[in-house]
């Protein structure tokens, strides 16, 4: 299936290639190169290029292009998917996943690389098999290694190869045992210039964080498990005990995973926490634009909106922009012309607002479209959706865990058209 | 070298030491130095630097001891084995000695680089590397076997037959773990070979949501090439009979003939067809987006029509995923969205495109959403569409352009609508914009040309302003063709544009031409002396084209004594009716193409794509996917239950009493029990989970044990039966050390132990084997099973059947051994009420043969049909004890029915 990779940086150098059958020339990425020169920016780069005797599929991610060469038919998203796979593996033993990072630890890239894939078909993807084959590399081990010589390399098959719970390792023991469960809901929304929702969807996960020991069975239970609209699982969940009781059962994998992620329908009404009153307006004859915006909460059950941060790409026509933010900073780039805002806490006493002037070039027309202006956002403690998790319970081990549950909700994809 | 400067090295591999040095740390005997060698060569492989001529230095470290070295070998190995083939050689002992190693990781380790190493001479010893892992024990080697078989035959396709021997072995095999491996090889290797299938799609079906997610993938997509070519189609009625329920599934394909002739004109689908729509209907919540799509794509090529809409959400759900995944949905939504408008119409607003999507996201959406238009939702997208037209993304604002000319032609209500947007675009300052807009109206004109004389009139006041080759040929295009609508204009963009002709790209020349041909024929007196300089200044263009399709001109409109008969017509030929064009989905026509295929996303076959089969008229016959005993060539060991065993053992019935309990058997009492002997014996080719009690909890002091036979060739010898024993801790503290004690056995007996359990933790189990060796005889073990305090007396009784083997031997051989040997042979006849009934057990006459464990003494039974009512099972066999026992056994299972 998969024959090679390769790893190209944002400068167009491959630094690093792997072949799983015979060896691909790395002058097929030429072929990567003109896809990539007619395609301004890098994230339309089309995912699969057509070569003469080979096919390229590419993921972008971190700066990285992964581009991995196919020599016949296999199912595009296979390949896209298992690339995405390896870089968040990557994430995962590293921290980050950037050149430098790779480069440093290429020994250990390679030997991941080779447990990942045989003959181009997955073999080992679940992180908690591989750290067993490979372990992650710490200062501490390289030291230790060093010194001692032992290796990073497991000489066992790790046990979930073989079990029915192939994404646990066996013998996990903690002193302390807890499971920590995040909800976190992001809003899509699509608000229309006079302030109407288009469109808006709730997209969440729950994430955990699961170190416990033995082999736990958890259940996990909502209050209002009909507002899942669409869900899907990490393998671990029991799909029929879903089906007929609307309840998360599950052995959990160690460390970090995501156990579910699901969707609240546009049919069901969203709240939108937030809105913006905007003012942005260009005038033909004048080179000089009105620029205003406020920020203000709308339905936030009474929590505090964080971590605002308001984009906004300006029509090329912008040469410059004076403003002043009634709180926070904000960065205007002339050449990107991209604004960026960083608000900050929404105090509802004291909206923020930025106002000011847009310098316009002068003889050219107005635009035909005022920008549209991205927002991010946090709330603490608030799962937008309603969703609430009823009880978590353990079985199977008889120690008490430490368990906590934590909401949050974000702003996805949130577009203010103006 | 001190391990502070190693470590530094480490910890900054740039710094590159020369080939020799490597040598030296290669040679060293230092395994720390050969470490950080080897780090050092991978380190240059990976960016592709040269390291070939390091080769025999590395290859002498292939069978160190430390476990790193040997890894990193491997890896050099399998990159620059082909270069060197005759040093390559030298490893091979090695790994031929690691094939047979205890350790399963070394094993599987070993046969994936022989495999990967592709020296064409070693062929015969990978052939036979394959054949020995594929029945390994470890399910972990078989998956590597599977693996290595796509290896081999890529590096010799002339093994060809002997690999689809042990694909058909391996696809036999039950383990989650190799299904999918070994699918794919049988994709690579012979995807063509659809009868090895046959055996193996139920168990494929079932196993399914087990498989790692790789698998599935490669799983489902064979599966939904077989379905194309096993069933019919379900899509011809409306009404999809739904008779299916979970107790006629197992139903004989006897019954389900009978059942098609009666409801021939309703159509109901196979259970078989049920079954893999069933089966795969969860996995589209996995959270593997290859997954999704591939149960996205047997929907929509398998599904009834009213079903296939299940998929549409999560496909939707898919949307969310990375830029790179949104790609490949969208372009399978667009093209189902075509044929289904309604499987996506609910979802309309989440295809709503954001400014920051990028431009191919974009237009992809843009694609769906006009699919996706009808009567009921044109306002609002056209409400939508008013905002891309818009946007700084001027490629992406053309393609809106397009959008809405083809939404006004879909939809002819709104036709007006759009083409009044379409002129206020053409005051549009972006040039793009005014050119896409021109391109559009024309093709609206064009397909209602009643009256739209304004909006002509209209464009060709833009004329002096565009400068888009395209768009102005197309004005120039229209102007000419509804010139006599336009009559005062006309002549003066003819005399406009004949005095830029020369600066004119070809595309508008051309059309100026067109224009001042069409113009002479309608209106000579004006425009004669025009189109006479026109075609003056084309016959001496640069381009061959233009100055050919003057002279062509030229011949055909202006008469002269050497004009052909063509003249005459030349206004039936330039003004002829056209045909408007179609505006088409450019995704019109790629269903031909599975979906969630590469060939798909590309639009054009890509090499190896395996065609999906049009449905067969007439389904083939299903009862090939029946998994019976007289059909698997192998003869399984037979099913004995339990129950009969203590039943028989007990009391000596003599024949006649048993005849006269066969026949006592009521017709009401057969007709129910018919379909759970056919569903036993089509489980049958599985190990039955069947456990027994070995220890019951209660007296065992809360510890639990149970047993079953695996079946598995002797692992401790060839006369031994395994058995596991699976051993349950139901108590709240350890159990210590437990083992067996006090072997009680009949002379003769063997048994190999379990080496003693440590500790077994609370709630924990653990399985062990035993192996015993019963002597061919149903005598009972007895031994102690012991924990560290306590000891329990248990004992084992094996079933008549788990004391035999499978035998594959031919017709002749078999009746060969029946008639030359001394058999004793016991001849029974059995009564049966309604014979027929067991015929979808059997084929008649049916043999099957099997050697006893211990001494090997064969075993034949056949059962033979004597007229309606009466069958007659004969057993042929050395060991009469054995013999008769089995026939106490066998013939209540036979005479159920």
């Amino acid at each position: 299936m998969i024959h090679s990779l390769f790893l190209i940086n944002a400068a167009g150098d491959i630094f690093l290639e792997k072949h799983w059958k015979s060896v691909v020339s790395r002058s097929v990425c030429d072929y990567f190169f003109e896809a990539q020169e007619r395609a301004s920016e890098a994230e339309n780069v089309l995912p699969v290029i057509p070569t003469p005797h080979h096919y390229l599929l590419s993921v972008y991610r971190h700066k990285i292009f992964f581009v991995a060469v196919i020599q016949s038919e296999v199912p595009p998203l296979f390949v896209i998917e298992f690339l995405h796979r390896v870089v968040d593996t990557f994430q995962d033993y590293f921290g980050v996943c950037s050149e430098v990072m790779i480069k440093d630890n290429v020994v250990v890239v390679y030997e991941v690389l080779e447990e990942m894939l045989d003959n181009g078909f997955p073999l080992a993807t679940e992180s908690n098999i591989l750290k067993e084959l490979i372990k992650p590399p710490t200062i501490l081990r390289t030291v230790v290694n060093t010194i001692t010589g032992s290796t990073n390399v497991g000489d066992q098959l790790p046990t979930g190869q073989l079990s029915v719970v192939p994404w646990r390792r066996t013998g996990v023991k903690y002193t302390n045992n807890e499971a920590y469960f995040d909800v976190i809901e992001e809003i899509d929304a699509i608000i229309d210039k006079s302030g109407s929702t288009i469109t808006a969807e709730i997209q969440g996960v729950i994430d955990a964080c699961v170190k416990l020991t033995g082999m736990p069975d958890l259940t996990l239970s909502f209050m209002n498990p009909r507002l899942l609209d669409d869900v899907s699982f990490h393998p671990c969940v029991r799909f029929k005990r879903w089906e007929s009781e609307r309840i998360l059962s599950f052995i959990p994998p160690d460390g970090n995973f995501r156990l579910l992620s699901y969707h609240v329908s546009a049919q069901n009404l969203v709240a939108i926490p937030v809105y913006v009153k905007h003012n942005i307006s260009f005038r033909d004859s004048s080179s000089l634009g009105r620029f205003e915006i406020t920020v203000g909460p709308k339905q936030t059950m009474g929590k505090t909106v964080e971590g605002v941060i308001v984009t906004s790409q300006m029509p090329k026509g912008v040469l410059n922009m004076t403003l002043t933010p009634s709180q926070g900073t904000h960065v205007f780039d002339p050449v990107t012309k991209l604004l960026s805002w960083d608000v900050g806490k929404i105090n509802p006493q004291k909206l923020p607002s930025l106002k000011g002037s847009m310098s316009l070039q002068a003889g050219t027309s107005k635009p035909d479209e005022n920008p549209t202006i991205n927002l991010q956002f946090k709330i603490q403690q608030l799962a937008i959706s309603g969703l609430k998790v009823n009880r978590l319970d353990m079985y199977g081990e008889k120690y008490k865990p430490f368990k906590g549950i934590k909401y949050m909700t974000k702003a996805g994809k949130f577009q203010v058209r103006t | 070298m001190s391990p502070w400067f190693r470590l530094s090295c480490s910890l900054a591999p740039t710094l590159q030491p020369s080939s020799q040095d490597l040598k030296q740390m290669l040679e060293s005997s230092k395994d720390s130095a050969k470490l950080d060698a080897m780090k050092r060569i991978v380190g240059m492989i990976a960016k592709g630097k040269n390291a070939s001529e390091l080769f025999p230095a590395v290859v002498k470290n292939v069978a160190s001891k430390n476990i790193e070295i040997k890894k990193l070998v491997y890896v050099y190995l399998m990159r620059y084995a082909e270069e060197q083939q005759d040093l390559a050689l030298l490893s091979i002992s090695t790994f031929q000695r690691a094939l047979k190693d205890p350790n399963q990781l070394i094993r599987a380790s070993a046969l994936r680089v022989l495999s990967s190493i592709r020296v064409p001479i070693i062929v015969p010893i990978m052939m036979l590397a394959i054949k020995e892992a594929s029945s390994d024990l470890s399910p972990y080697v078989r998956k590597n076997a599977a693996h290595a078989i796509q290896k081999l035959y890529s590096l010799d396709p002339e093994q060809k037959e002997m690999l689809i021997e042990v694909i058909e072995k391996l696809l036999r095999d039950r383990s989650t773990l190799v299904a999918g491996s070994v699918v794919m090889a049988f994709e690579e290797v012979c995807p063509d070979r659809i009868d090895l299938i046959h055996k193996n799609y139920r168990k494929l079906c079932n196993l399914l949501i087990d498989v790692e997610e790789w698998g599935q993938v490669v799983i489902i997509h064979m599966l939904t090439r077989y379905a194309r070519t096993q069933f019919v189609s379900p899509w011809k009625v409306v009404e999809v009979v739904e008779e299916y329920s979970e107790n006629n599934f197992y139903e004989s394909d006897e019954e389900q003939k009978e059942k098609d002739q009666k409801v021939k004109d309703t159509y109901s689908m196979d259970p078989d067809h049920r079954l893999l729509l069933r089966n795969t209907k969860p996995l589209l919540q996995s959270r593997n987006a290859a997954v999704v799509m591939a149960v996205s794509q047997l929907y929509w090529h398998l599904a009834p029509k009213s079903e296939a809409s299940v998929v549409s959400k999560s496909l939707v759900r898919l949307l969310r995923s990375n830029r790179e995944v949104q790609y490949i949905v969208l372009q399978n939504i667009a093209t189902m969205s075509i044929q289904r408008k309604d499987m996506f119409e609910p979802h309309l607003k989440s295809f709503y495109v954001r400014s920051t999507d990028p431009t191919m996201i974009k237009t992809l959406k843009l694609e769906i959403l006009t699919n996706l238009a009808n009567e009921a939702n044109i306002s609002t997208l056209l409400r939508e569409f008013q905002t891309y037209v818009k946007s700084q993304d001027k490629q992406f604002a053309a393609a809106t352009i397009q959008a809405i000319g083809r939404c006004a032609t879909n939809i002819t209500e709104v036709t007006d609508t759009c083409l009044n947007g379409l002129v206020c675009l053409l005051s549009n300052r972006d040039e793009i914009v005014v050119a896409e807009s021109v391109v559009v109206i024309k093709k609206l004109l064009q397909t209602q040309p009643a009256h739209h004389g304004e909006i002509i009139k209209h464009m060709a006041k833009l004329l002096d302003n565009i400068t888009v080759p395209v768009a102005r040929a197309s004005i120039l295009w229209l102007i000419g063709e509804y010139c006599e609508r336009v009559p005062k204009i006309a002549p003066d963009v003819l005399r406009k544009t004949a005095k830029s002709f020369t600066d004119e790209d070809d595309l508008v020349k051309l059309q100026i031409l067109n224009l001042g041909a069409k113009l002479y024929l309608t209106n000579s007196k004006q425009t004669k002396l025009l189109t006479q300089y026109v075609l003056n200044l084309g016959k001496y263009d640069q381009s061959y084209d233009i100055r050919d399709r003057t002279r062509f001109i030229r011949q055909l409109i202006v008469p002269n004594e050497k004009s052909g008969a063509l003249s005459k017509y030349a206004k039936k030929i330039f003004l002829a009716q056209k045909p408007a064009p179609l505006l088409e989905s450019p995704f019109k026509g790629r269903d031909h193409f599975q979906l969630g295929t590469l060939s798909h996303t590309l639009n054009s076959q890509a090499t190896g794509y395996l065609e999906l089969s049009d449905w067969p008229e007439v389904a083939p016959d299903p009862s090939v996917r029946n998994v019976e005993i007289a059909e698997s060539g192998v003869s399984k060991k037979l099913n004995t239950s339990s129950s009969s065993v203590t039943e028989s053992a007990s009391s000596e019935e003599s024949s006649s009493d048993s005849k006269s309990e066969l026949d006592s058997k009521s017709d009401s009492e057969s007709g129910k029990s018919r379909s759970t002997t056919t569903s036993k014996v089509t489980t049958q080719v599985s190990v039955p989970a069947k456990t027994h009690e070995l220890l019951h909890r209660m007296s065992g002091k809360g510890l639990a044990a149970h047993y079953h036979f695996s079946r598995q060739p002797g692992i401790f010898g060839d006369h031994m039966v395994s058995v596991q024993v699976t051993v349950t801790n139901t108590t709240d503290h350890k159990i210590e050390n437990i083992h067996i004690k006090e072997k009680k056995l009949p002379p003769g007996m063997r048994m190999h132990e379990f080496s003693p359990i440590e500790c077994l933790e609370p709630a924990g189990s653990i399985t062990v084997s035993v192996g015993i060796d019963f002597c061919d005889s149903t005598q009972i073990a007895s031994f102690q099973l012991c924990t560290k305090d306590d000891c329990f007396s248990v004992s084992i009784q094996p079933p008549v059947g788990e004391l035999l083997l499978p035998v594959t031997m031919s017709e002749k051989d078999f009746k060969k051994e029946q008639g030359e040997k001394y058999f004793s042979s016991f001849n029974k006849c059995i009564w049966m009420r309604r014979g027929s009934s067991v015929i979808f057990v059997f084929a008649f006459p049916s043999r099957f043969a099997a050697k006893t464990v211990h001494s090997e003494s064969l075993m034949l039974v056949t059962v033979e049909l004597k007229g309606s009512s009466t069958a007659q099972l004969i057993i042929n066999t050395e060991k009469t004890v054995i013999g008769s026992v089995l026939l106490r056994e066998l013939k209540p299972v036979l005479s159920q029915g």
